[in-house]
């Protein structure tokens, strides 16, 4: 601080300063705290905001658990809001298990077998399809899982009969782990670049198998990597908006449309900002998973 | 138990560089055998070709009499250590030096009792808990030491592992390698372009430039004989003279230097009569004395001005410049006896003809040139009864 001021001297540093905490705290946390308050407030009509019935309650969280609308699910009846929050939580999850799995040996091969030359074209190619917005993207996909789309139409020339794509979840599936691969194979490409060729010789040498190579030193080195690009894709799968939209079949429902449709359609911010925390708070637990199973420091997930 | 290694003609390219050039050696069991070169002459290249980690272009390698093409580094009985190391930093100590057997399978605590015995092998005695970002830059050598060796390999590759090093733990290391590899006899191909590393581990040494092997001997000879005029001139310092070789007797050649004067010397194998060559004296074979005295019947004499003085601790190099400006160095024990004149007196450099030798420069030609069978007389062959 002090070096800051030496530099630009005592007043520009004050603006400085000044204008960063109006940041920090006006546009980001007074929002927030005034969405947690709402979430603990019943919904009113205008004119009784401030009344006598205007006292904190957890209503809008038990709203999730109401017992009059329920889905039933393997001999249970689920409350369907709590249906559809697990479920949503339940794919991401499944989405940035599969992202992963993808991304990882793609990043390897680019960071380490592929040359450094070539390597640029191929980041290019990767790099175009997110100049294009997420919605015409999806809008993309929507057109190529058709029914009767390009995609099943190709498969009809090798005579495989036609598939239902977007049913159920599989189009959701497809279209965020397409959306969101990249946030999951940068991360991870970056840790790998770091890794010294020679440990993966080494290990090799010592008369390491192939798999043993990746499980004891490179997938160790790529940690970080692997961390933040799940914590990415996980929170951006259960944040998604459009892809659900346009990919789900009608019956099958993302939490973020519910939370939109307490915001737009019920007009009630305050339940809307419950379920908002809600999908945040499991979104902190996601974080402080990865944290503890890959023993890696916040910062190095940041970064 | 240690096995030998056999190189027979082999090249290794990279595109149209042709980086190893027809190198031929036979490595004996248990012996420490050193490739010395400049930087970029390919001493790397030769060791991943032995580690299999690259497989020659042309050409054979065989450990202890197999043939090892088509078998992978995890598969061959070698184990390299790396220029820079390549520790695992993510493990402890322990765990780096027992890696070899965790992918063998040995259970956990055979894996920790070896890695302890290991560590007292290399006198790391208790640093198996310690990470690797803990040790200082010799502890990391004797890690790296311990890991190749957890894997009892039949022969050890050591790719410059001491060039990190300040010299005096450098020295240290020497001793310490060259130990270890008596206790273990295992057979090590040490790389290094230090040729006096080269000179003090060494039991023979191949000397190499440009992708190729210029001379294959013990220290002792690569030094006293030099091949060619690239071994006189990389290992050792040299006082060279250009020239012409005019006639040969008994071995001892009659010289024309450029200046005209004759000299007389040893004549190296390859010169021949009536051709270009260059005469090599070491520093510390010749003797600087006053014009005033009288020359030593036979000797070799050249006028010189001393130009500068140069203090080494044990030793002192006298620089003089003869009448066409030339540097040449005279080393002189540090020493009350010994003349050393003051900066700018006129004096005469000795030596007699038995120190010096003519040689060719008999540069190689440029790497990648292919001229195989053209040139054979440079790729010394060098046979050795196992
Ligand atoms: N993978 C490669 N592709 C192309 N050229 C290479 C490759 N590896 C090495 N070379 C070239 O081959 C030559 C020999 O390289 P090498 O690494 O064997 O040298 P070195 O003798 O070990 O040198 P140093 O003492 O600097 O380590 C160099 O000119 C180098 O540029
Ligand atoms: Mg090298």
């Amino acid at each position: 601080m002090k070096d800051v001021a030496r530099r630009y001297g005592f007043a520009a540093t004050v603006v400085m300063v000044a204008l960063t905490a109006f940041w920090v705290l006006v546009l980001i946390i007074l929002p927030y705290l005034f969405l947690v308050d709402a979430s603990f407030r019943p919904s009113l009509p205008a004119d009784q905001v401030g009344g006598p019935n205007d006292h904190y309650t957890l209503q809008n969280y038990l709203t999730l658990l109401n017992p009059n609308a329920t889905k039933e699910f393997l001999f249970l009846s689920i409350p369907i809001h709590l249906f559809v929050f697990a479920q949503t939580v339940a794919i991401s999850c499944l989405v940035t298990v599969i992202t992963l799995a993808l991304a990882y040996p793609l990043a390897y091969i680019l960071a380490k077998v592929v040359n450094p030359r070539t390597v640029a074209t191929l980041f290019l190619i990767l790099l175009i399809p997110l100049w294009i917005s997420e919605l015409l993207r999806s809008f993309a996909w929507y057109i190529i899982l058709a029914y009767q789309g390009p995609l099943n139409a190709l498969l009809g020339l090798f005579g495989i009969s036609p598939i239902r794509w977007i049913s159920g979840y599989n189009g959701v599936i497809i279209g965020l782990i397409y959306t969101y691969f990249l946030f999951m194979l940068f991360p991870i490409y970056g840790s790998l670049t770091t890794l010294d060729s020679n440990q993966i010789e080494a290990a090799e040498d010592m008369g390491a198998r192939w798999w043993q190579i990746h499980r004891r030193v490179v997938i160790p080195h790529a940690k970080p990597g692997i961390a933040s690009g799940c914590v990415m894709v996980f929170m951006m799968c259960a944040g998604a908006l459009f892809v659900p939209r346009l990919l789900a079949s009608p019956s099958s429902r993302w939490f973020t449309e519910v939370i939109m449709q307490w915001f737009f359609e019920g007009l009630d911010w305050n339940t809307g900002s419950a379920y908002a925390f809600m999908l945040l708070l499991v979104c902190t637990v996601f974080v402080s998973l990865m944290i503890r199973l890959f023993k890696v420091n916040l910062t190095d997930i940041a970064r | 138990m240690s096995e030998g290694v056999q190189l027979s003609g082999v090249s290794v390219n990279f595109g149209n560089f042709r980086a190893v050039n027809n190198v031929s050696v036979s490595i004996k069991s248990g012996e420490f055998f050193s490739f010395l070169g400049p930087s970029g002459c390919g001493k790397t290249t030769i060791l991943r070709a032995v580690s299999g980690f690259i497989s020659p272009s042309a050409g054979s390698v065989r450990i202890g009499g197999q043939d090892m093409a088509g078998i992978g580094p995890n598969r061959r009985p070698t184990a390299l250590i790396f220029q820079n190391l390549a520790l695992f930093p993510l493990m402890s100590v322990w765990e780096n030096i027992a890696f070899g057997l965790e992918v063998r399978g040995a259970p956990r605590a055979a894996r920790r009792a070896r890695a302890e015995e290991l560590l007292r092998l290399v006198d790391l005695p208790g640093a198996g808990d310690k990470a690797i970002a803990q040790l200082s830059g010799g502890q990391k050598q004797r890690v790296a030491i311990a890991r190749a060796l957890a894997v009892e390999p039949k022969v050890m590759l050591l790719d410059e592992p001491l060039s990190a090093l300040d010299l005096k733990l450098r020295q240290h290391m020497r001793a310490e390698l060259r130990a270890i590899q008596k206790r273990t006899d295992i057979t090590f191909i040490y790389i290094t372009h230090d040729q006096g590393e080269a000179l003090a581990m060494s039991d023979r040494i191949g000397v190499m430039s440009q992708g190729r092997l210029q001379q294959v001997d013990t220290p002792q000879r690569i030094y006293e004989n030099p091949a060619n005029g690239f071994v006189a001139s990389f290992v050792g310092e040299n006082n060279v003279f250009n020239g012409t070789l005019d006639d040969i007797q008994a071995g001892v050649g009659t010289f024309t230097t450029d200046d005209g004067e004759v000299l007389r010397a040893m004549v190296g194998s390859g010169v021949k009569e009536y051709a270009d060559a260059k005469l090599y004296v070491r520093p510390e074979r010749v003797t600087l004395n006053p014009v005033s005295e009288k020359a030593r019947e036979g000797a070799n004499v050249v006028a010189v001005k001393v130009a500068s003085i140069a203090f080494e601790g044990n030793f002192i190099n006298i620089h003089a410049s003869d009448k066409r400006g030339r540097r040449h160095i005279v080393q002189v024990p540090n020493d009350a006896s010994v003349w050393i004149p003051p900066v700018g007196t006129d004096a005469r450099l000795e030596f007699t003809p038995d120190q010096a030798t003519i040689l060719t420069e008999n540069l190689p030609a440029r790497a990648g040139e292919d001229d195989v069978g053209v040139r054979q007389g440079q790729s010394y062959r060098v046979e050795v009864a196992q």
